[in-house]
């Protein structure tokens, strides 16, 4: 197979990313979707607008938003530079954080509807059989969300995967910290190494069907929620 | 009675239909589409409107790296002419038939220069570079931009190639590059001359101008491509660019002839 190191280094740098991102999504995005889910506030739609804006921007402005405010002129970077941590551009690091901002309707909306969906009877059937609401946000809400949380790090994982614009902007090409497939590929592409190109992006493309269909299959028989 | 018969949508049928041959005039009048190399994008915007302005035809650019140009001319872009940042993808389109044979020129010389964004980080001299206390340094990626295919020869000149690996940052193409340090990002990097260069100077920031020596010439060619073959605006944009008019511009920028 003829995959240079830095096709290699950028495969297994891709699934880092998109495995930590997914991660840590599902840990930011389920308090968030919690509330969103069952909030009376006025913020909610102000809120759930700001988390869909990623579905509909292009991701080459969430990048360049991000190189100007990680950048040490930016309000996110002089802050990382303050604590002495230095700016996260070029940085994995700094992929991590534009793809938890790109990725994060993904994550939060499944689980908003699969939290919507439970509705308001179990909890209150959970409360009056004295269930503290940790105890039956764990016991209740989450096995009768487990779908939705299944949808969710699937879309995250595999919109991860995909993630080209916002590494474009803030990646800088470094072999293994941000030179991701996607980026690999196109740098194939550009230098007309196209033998190259094509196992890259067909194993890519294999590896994301094998992915969808064991997940879609096992899921099948769950299919209820969503 | 049907919709089209009722009076205000027959009046906004006219309207539109006035409109339409409004923007329709100036027959005569052709569109040259060019495929421009990211350094040129400052002297092609100021060509553009002078060229427009004698010739009477309209010029549609477009900006990139001449890597990806190729691949998209190869696979069916609808340019005319394509004005390269090196001289080998010009003939390389040119031995695959995809040129108007003779076409291929020289349009410019490029200049390489390190340059920041900071006015006080470099001093005209490579001193800030060879001392190493950065932690970006910008460059085009290597094998679609010949600026940056120049930049690493300029560091395996110095001898700091490996120094510096594990602070190369690449942009895709040279404007990415200049990017890159313009936001700060990279507290400096090797750009083209004439991104940042007017009349005779460097308009902000600081830099070292590299000597033409450090470097294999970046002779940049143009070429009319199949497309553009009876297209009389092509022909007239090659004919502007070889004219004195475009030679003042391009040598404004810090390119030579």
């Amino acid at each position: 197979m003829p995959l240079s190191k830095n096709d290699l280094d950028a495969i297994l740098l891709t699934l880092e990313l998109a495995s930590l991102t997914t991660v840590l999504l599902l840990i930011i995005g389920t308090p968030l979707a919690w509330w969103l889910a069952r909030t009376d506030s006025w913020l909610k739609r102000p809120v759930g607008a700001v988390v869909a804006l990623p579905l509909v921007l292009p991701p080459t402005v969430i990048g360049f938003y991000l190189l100007v405010s990680m950048g040490p002129n930016g309000f996110f970077g002089q802050l990382t530079q303050s604590l002495g941590l230095g700016t996260f551009t070029f940085t994995f690091t700094g992929l991590v954080i534009g793809s938890i901002f790109y990725s994060l309707p993904f994550v939060v909306q499944p689980l908003q509807n699969a939290f919507e969906a439970i509705g308001r009877a179990p909890l209150e059937a959970a409360a009056t059989l004295r269930a503290s609401p940790w105890d039956s946000f764990f016991s209740v809400v989450l096995p009768l969300a487990r779908p939705g949380f299944i949808t969710a790090a699937i879309l995250s994982f595999a919109h991860t995967i995909g993630e080209f614009g916002v590494v474009l902007m803030i990646g800088g090409n470094i072999p293994g910290k941000t030179q991701v497939v996607s980026v690999q590929i196109y740098n194939h592409v550009e230098a007309m190494e196209y033998a190259q190109a094509h196992w890259l992006a067909g194993g890519m493309l294999a590896f994301s069907f094998i992915v969808l269909l064991t997940l879609y299959s096992g899921r099948s028989h769950k299919m209820r929620a969503l | 009675m049907q919709v089209r018969d009722i009076p205000m949508i027959k009046t906004v049928q006219r309207s539109l239909l006035g409109l339409a041959l409004l923007f329709t005039g100036g027959v005569a009048a052709d569109e040259v589409k060019v495929a421009v190399a990211a350094n040129f994008t400052a002297p092609m915007q100021a060509i553009a409107p002078a060229f427009e302005k004698a010739t009477g035809h309209t010029l549609v650019a477009s900006f990139g790296a001449t890597g990806q140009f190729y691949t998209q001319i190869n696979n069916g872009a609808p340019f005319d002419v394509f004005l390269s940042a090196d001289d080998t993808t010009p003939a390389r389109l040119e031995s695959e038939g995809a040129t108007v044979p003779g076409s291929r020129f020289t349009y410019a010389i490029g200049s390489l220069v390190l340059w920041s964004a900071d006015a006080s980080y470099l001093d005209g001299t490579d001193a800030a570079l060879k001392a190493g206390q950065f932690r970006h340094l910008s460059i085009a990626n290597p094998k679609a931009a010949p600026y940056g295919l120049a930049a690493m020869q300029v560091l395996d000149k110095l001898g700091l190639s490996e120094a510096v690996k594990a602070k190369l940052v690449e942009g895709q193409n040279i404007t990415q590059a200049h990017q890159f340090v313009s936001t700060g990002n990279a507290e400096l990097g090797f750009v083209a001359l004439s991104q940042v260069y007017k009349d005779g100077q460097v308009s902000s920031g600081s830099a070292w101008i590299v000597p033409d020596t450090m470097y294999d010439p970046i002779k940049q060619d143009a070429v009319m491509l199949k497309q553009g073959a009876n297209n009389p605006a092509a022909a007239a944009l090659v004919e502007y660019l070889k004219g004195p008019e475009a030679a003042r511009v391009i040598e404004s920028f810090g390119y030579k002839l």
